[in-house]
């Protein structure tokens, strides 16, 4: 088949641009969406290419209901995806905690915006982060992705398609709108270099009865999609291994919660991805994720221009987080700076995983800008003093 | 148990054995509306592997799942439209039926009702209104009549409530009709009819919870609540020659709209074919 944009070749385009072509590469065929600064371009873009692709494109009433009618597509055997930012995100939360519940394969970009509330609307942040990971109710997992350029936008799409999918869990991409409104050169990859997983459906009627059964010991139960016949019962309510309602047995609950985590943490080596600078030698790390990687890596190279034993650790992957990652790290190194734009959420996870074995200090900034090199350089400096 | 239950009832092959019996209160009116759309699915001859039951939250939603034995999705509160939404566009030669009550789908989830209409999406949606939120204790919904004691309404309602049929009526359905659960056999009728419409089709069907609303309301019996549909509905012909003032409190049942008009999915499917026959990129792969 052919595509609506150029594939197998460079092209100059923005970030909400990348991730719109990359789902559809990435085989995405069902989008619904609802207008918000700075992810409108997403859907715009989507809008022009689906139905050039056999897909669909749909406009709901709100963000609640654009994340419900993704979850439905995807049971119906779509590979399915919205995007938003910190308001619609909000309003998502509910159905998000449904889609990891009833393991429904779907994308959700949230291209951050500053909050709360309504906020700035066109500045970017990185407040999201907690609320990416945590922001549903109750005990739960996911995948959380973080690009920091738009090559990486377009690459993580398609990465998080095929988590998804491998996983059956909903995987978030977490960009802002610097990302998302940035104009980049980018390599789109010709169809036939792709590697694209799809999710695992039932091989026979037997396995189709259970649509929440590790029956293959991979904790990630094959899929029975709608329409097939399989009567297949899909709730949010706790579930046994058929799917049916069990709402006060306690070890029933546990079983499931603690399936839906662990598929997620026992294959964190195949899902977490970072970068490195080096760590080597390093005696102090810049630890961050995101746009706000671009001007730390500047300062790391800054610093060792000035003799200063400075790395950078680059996480792409949010959660699962490899807080082993950062204890090998913080073994090693005199000091830990994390570099975010917000008043601190990725700065408790690896100072829960430095584990005190060296100090960890943050570096917050919001308003909408992004850290320049030389103010991430002058406060270490400072320090050095 | 289960054996002689799937002998004397012959819609109980439409149900999940293993949920059975129901959690609904003796009295309920939800059995008849499962009963009458257990006959209409029966009457119209639809294999329940092509339908896709989809239900939100509270006793009316548990009618279609965990009960009805098709590709159920039972959804959280208010989004089962939503959700039913995405499930009709991925699999458009199915039927999408969504089941549910009056606080669900008119209170929390009215907004969903309401675009779902105006997009004529072809879902049928059988909207169980007894005027109460069952599950959680009896508390006022949008659907309770005025004046009435609920939970949350102690003393007395002060407000008005919403006339869904005519609501989505306004929003552009292609089907809307009102009946009781006194009304079974017009009921039934009305399900066929929406399901064979093409277009978004809503049956309201007013039904009794005596627990909740009844015992509170001077009806304690289901019997009691059931007589006062009888002799508070009032036919939709009849309705029209009638004041605001005759028509208070009553109930209009009867069929309020059965248009033709162009459907969301099947738009999406021309629109498909228009795009790739002026902007196509073939299928060749010859770039």
């Amino acid at each position: 088949m052919r595509y609506p944009f150029p594939v197998g070749t460079v092209d100059f385009i923005q970030g909400d641009e990348a991730i719109a072509r990359a789902a559809i590469l990435a085989g995405c065929r069902f989008y619904a969406g609802y207008p918000i600064t700075p992810a409108s371009e997403i859907f715009e873009a989507m809008s022009i290419y689906m139905p050039l692709v056999d897909g669909v494109s749909i406009q709901m009433e709100d963000e609640i209901g654009s994340i419900a009618a993704v979850v439905g597509a995807s049971w119906a055997g779509a590979k399915s995806m919205t995007a938003t930012s910190g308001p619609g995100f909000s309003l998502m939360m509910e159905n998000l905690g449904y889609a990891i519940m009833t393991e429904t394969p779907l994308v959700l970009v949230n291209v951050q915006r500053s909050g709360p509330s309504t906020g700035q609307p066109t500045l970017a942040a990185q407040g999201d982060l907690m609320q990416a990971i945590w922001g549903t109710h109750g005990d739960h997992s996911l995948i959380v992705l973080a690009p920091a350029t738009v090559q990486e936008a377009f690459d993580m799409t398609i990465k998080a398609f095929n988590l998804a999918e491998k996983y059956r869990t909903p995987v978030i991409l977490l960009t802002d709108a610097e990302v998302g409104h940035m104009r980049e050169r980018v390599y789109a990859p010709h169809p036939d270099e792709l590697e694209l997983i799809y999710r695992k459906l039932p091989a026979n009627e037997e396995e189709a009865k259970y649509p929440f059964g590790d029956i293959h010991g991979d904790l990630v139960p094959p899929m029975p999609v709608f329409g097939k016949g399989h009567h297949t019962y899909v709730t949010g309510l706790t579930h046994d291994e058929k799917g049916r309602p069990k709402t006060v047995e306690s070890e029933i609950h546990e079983k499931l919660l603690k399936r839906i985590v662990e598929k997620i943490e026992k294959n964190k080596k195949d899902i977490v991805d970072y970068e490195g600078y080096g760590l080597e030698d390093a005696e102090i790390v810049i630890i961050g994720f995101g746009i706000v990687t671009r001007s730390a890596m500047r300062a790391v190279k800054e610093l060792r221009k000035k003799g200063i034993k400075a790395g950078l650790l680059k996480l792409n992957v949010l959660w699962p987080f490899d807080f082993e990652l950062i204890e090998r790290i913080a073994e090693k190194a005199g000091k830990i700076y994390v570099v975010e734009m917000n008043l601190g959420q990725l700065y408790h996870m690896v100072k829960e995983g430095a584990n005190g074995k060296v100090p960890v200090e943050l570096i917050p900034k919001i308003g909408g800008e992004i850290h320049t090199p030389k103010e991430i350089i002058e406060r270490i400096k400072d320090n050095l003093r | 148990m289960a054996k002689e239950i799937y002998t004397k009832y012959k819609m109980a092959k439409y149900l999940r054995k293993e949920a059975l019996p129901t959690a609904l209160c003796p009295g309920c009116g939800g059995g008849t509306v499962l009963n009458a759309f257990a006959n209409a699915i029966d009457q119209l001859g639809i294999d329940p592997r092509d339908l896709v039951v989809v239900s939100g939250i509270g006793c009316s939603a548990w009618i279609a799942s965990p009960y009805f034995l098709a590709d159920t999705l039972h959804t959280t509160h208010g989004r089962a439209i939503a959700y039913a939404t995405g499930v009709k566009v991925g699999l458009p030669d199915k039927k999408v039926v969504v089941i549910s009550g009056d606080g669900d789908l008119a209170g929390i989830g009215g907004n969903h009702l309401i675009h779902a209409a105006r997009r004529n999406i072809d879902i049928t949606v059988i909207l169980v209104n007894n005027f109460i939120y069952g599950m959680t204790g009896g508390q006022v919904a949008p659907t309770t009549p005025f004046g009435a004691i609920t939970t949350t309404s102690p003393y007395r309602n002060v407000e008005h409530p919403l006339n869904i049929a005519e609501t989505v009526t306004s929003a552009g359905a292609s089907y809307v009709a009102r009946w009781t659960t006194f009304h079974v056999y017009q009921l039934i009728e009305s399900i066929k009819r929406a399901l064979s419409v093409k277009g978004f089709a809503l049956v309201e069907a007013i039904s009794q919870c005596p627990v909740q609303f009844g015992r509170r309301n001077r009806m304690k019996t289901p019997t009691e609540m059931l007589r006062w549909f009888q002799r508070n509905s009032v036919l939709i012909s009849k309705a029209r020659n009638m004041s605001p003032n005759e028509l208070e409190g009553k109930i209009v049942v009867g069929e309020l709209v059965n248009r033709e008009k162009p459907e969301f999915t099947e738009e999406l499917n021309s629109l498909i074919e228009e795009v790739s026959k002026h902007y196509g990129l073939g299928d060749n792969n010859a770039d």
